[in-house]
């Protein structure tokens, strides 16, 4: 085991990936940093230092830093996919999907099954997302919900250092497209990460805290605020069993099923906004799949219907929080 | 054509106000008063003034990440934008949108972007709206040497060219997308505008650190485009004096090279210098115009400090008219 950030953790992965299969690249925007100046390409490393080291390791062919060309950067990504390649694309933003998502929904989610099952698109994607730095409407959005809906993409979001080694890894080795989301405020979370090879298969959510009264969902950045939540509860005896889903697709309904069949009662936390989303998503499969268990109507903790806001104020009114996860909790539990 | 002594002074007051609002909002990010990211315009004021000068209310101007400077060029009030980066309930956008996103639709200032490369259609279409209505206004764009490489930028060009809309795509090359230079990131980099030729409109080449040569280019390219002859182009040569955004450690700069840049490429400096020397105004009339500027941003920063936050049941409105 070693002691690291998440951001090392993604860095180091990709590095060892690069290692293990010369067929992986990466390309995105100053992911290299400098090119063209007079300071020279001195390993800026990205704006999110998640690619510190790696130009000077594997140099150009192979670490491509682009203009400001989403869609040609994602578009190139697929077309190096298909040509055999396993490329990595950076979006500094996750908003900019808005500027490359026909290469994203029309393209790389369809080809394999519009071809029949006879191509390969192994992309990934690594969108940094998610709102607290009051970036306002268009650097802060947590667009995963909007990417979970389209079938033919994967869509990952580690919460530790430990899975973003095991879910990049898997993402990257993963013959599928996988939309790997990286939430700037879990950056610098540290914690323990294994050594060599390790691989975390999509699909399969971690226990975060075992309770029997109230199950809560969270992803990303929302399982952290979950179990300060859940912390707190468990202080006045409420016993929370907090699920980290950690893929949105495919998604652990078994996990999830399994811990309603027991505590009866479900809270689910999405950063994104609630129509559609994730949380949406999840109440529904709950309330198809598990009614006869439920004591309560599914609940979700999510921002309201609107934009991300820039003053603090605002954001911090709009973003779920642990108080409201724990007045959610006492709400589901005190139903009849 | 000579510019009379109080277009003069209003230009360097435009264009000190701009200087001034950006090194005060320098300092106090650094205090950590400012949330969120800040892109800060000083060095490139002349740019923003030198275009503006020529345009009404009524011309629309679509901006970029990098925008306090269009926004003041184009009349956007001083104190409303400073609550707004302040986020205050008292902001040009009632804090909802901060630095990035100022918009005052009534001066004709559609909008500072997040999005690099978003600005260039939506001057298209402002354009278009003037062209309908064929009151001789226009839409204007303010790109970077950045966005140009953005399709965005190539699509609203094309279609500008083939409906001969009246818009101007304004390219401000400050040399840096980030912590790139156009000498990599940009096939043409010591030429953007003879991309714009490319799309088979005319462009022109200006200094965007001298007001005067940005002024005067202006003029041609209006009086263009304001006779129905579609759309042009106009590259300002500029500098920007700061980091990319407020924190930026600007590790891709050469030794030296600020001091060099505010030593050889101020704009304020060479407009004192010009129009001192040619006697047309005395370093007093400056003087005085910097005091009155350096007052009112404070008073400005003053306000906003003391403004209302927004209140929390702010975040549900305005997200539609009605619903
Ligand atoms: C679509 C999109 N891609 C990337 C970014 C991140 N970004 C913000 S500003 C910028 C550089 C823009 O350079 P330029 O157009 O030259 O403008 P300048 O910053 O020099 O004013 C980048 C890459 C963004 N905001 N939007
Ligand atoms: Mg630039």
């Amino acid at each position: 085991m070693t002691r690291m950030m998440i951001r090392e953790a993604i860095l180091e992965t990709i590095r060892s990936e690069m290692r293990r299969d010369p067929t992986v690249m990466m390309l995105g925007e100053d992911i290299v940093g400098g090119m063209g100046t007079a300071g020279g390409p001195e390993a800026i490393g990205g704006i999110w230092s998640t690619s510190t080291g790696l130009w000077e390791e594997f140099g150009s062919n192979r670490i491509i830093d682009t203009p400001i060309s989403e869609s040609a950067i994602i578009g190139s990504a697929a077309g190096a996919a298909l040509a055999g390649k396993r490329p990595i694309a950076e979006l500094m933003f996750a908003d900019f999907v808005g500027v490359c998502m026909d290469q994203i929904w029309n393209q790389i989610a369809k080809f394999r099954y519009m071809f029949g099952g006879k191509s390969k698109c192994p992309v990934v994607i690594r969108l940094v997302y998610g709102a607290g730095f009051n970036a306002a409407p268009q650097h802060s959005q947590a667009v995963y919900s909007m990417m979970t809906s389209m079938p033919g993409v994967k869509v990952v979001m580690p919460t530790t250092p430990a899975d973003a080694k095991g879910l990049l890894t898997q993402a990257i080795r993963d013959d599928d497209p996988v939309l790997f989301f990286e939430h700037k405020a879990l950056y610098g979370v540290k914690g323990e990460v294994p050594d060599g090879d390790y691989v975390i298969p999509f699909g399969h959510a971690r226990q975060v805290r075992a309770g029997e009264h109230v199950t809560i969902v969270a992803m990303g950045m929302m399982v952290g605020l979950a179990e300060k939540a859940a912390d707190q509860l468990a202080q006045d005896g409420i016993g929370c069993d907090v699920i980290d889903i950690r893929t949105t697709s495919p998604l652990d309904e078994e996990a999830i099923l399994d811990s309603v069949e027991m505590t009866g009662r479900l809270v689910v936390v999405d950063e994104s906004p609630p129509r559609c989303s994730v949380a949406a998503d999840i109440c529904a499969m709950v309330a198809n799949k598990a009614f006869a268990a439920l004591k309560a109507p599914p609940a979700m903790v999510t921002p309201p219907h609107t934009p991300v806001p820039f003053a603090r104020e605002l954001e911090s009114a709009y973003l779920p929080s642990p108080p409201k996860i724990v007045d959610a909790v006492r709400s589901v539990l005190a139903y009849r | 054509m000579q510019l009379s002594r109080d277009e003069l002074l209003g230009a360097y007051r435009r264009m000190a106000t701009i200087r001034s609002f950006e090194e005060r909002l320098h300092d106090e990010i650094a205090k950590g008063e400012i949330a969120g990211f800040t892109h800060l315009y000083c060095g490139q004021e002349a740019a923003a003034v030198g275009v503006c000068d020529h345009l009404g209310d009524d011309d629309f101007i679509v901006s970029t990440h990098r925008g306090h400077g269009h926004c003041l060029a184009k009349g956007v009030e001083v104190k409303g934008m400073m609550a707004e980066i302040y986020g205050r309930a008292t902001g040009t956008c009632k804090g909802k949108g901060g630095s990035m996103h100022i918009a005052d639709i009534d001066k004709g200032m559609l909008g500072a972007n997040g999005i690099v490369g978003a600005g260039a259609p939506q001057a298209v279409g402002a354009a278009l709206a003037a062209k309908m209505d064929g009151n001789g206004r226009i839409g204007l764009s303010f790109s970077g040497d950045g966005a140009c490489n953005q399709g965005t930028t190539f699509e609203a060009m094309n279609m500008a060219v083939v409906t001969k809309a009246p818009v101007i795509f304004v390219f401000e090359n400050n040399h840096y997308s980030e912590h790139t230079g156009p000498a990599y990131a940009t096939a043409t980099s010591t030429d953007i505008a003879g991309r714009a030729e490319a799309f088979g409109m005319k462009a022109w080449r200006a200094n965007g650190c001298d007001y005067f040569d940005t002024y005067e280019t202006m003029r041609e390219v209006l009086d263009y485009v304001r006779a129905g002859n579609g759309p042009a182009a106009v590259e300002l040569d500029t500098e920007r004096f700061y980091g990319h955004f407020e924190g930026d450690p600007q590790r891709y700069r050469g030794p030296g090279e600020i001091d060099r840049l505010r030593a050889e490429r101020d704009c304020l400096t060479a407009f004192r210098r010009r129009v001192t020397e040619a006697g047309l105004l005395a370093d007093a009339d400056l003087d005085t115009i910097e005091a009155e500027v350096a007052r009112l941003i404070d008073e400005a920063v003053d306000e906003a400090r003391a403004a209302p936050a927004p209140t929390p049941a702010m975040v549900l409105e305005d997200v539609y008219i009605s619903y």
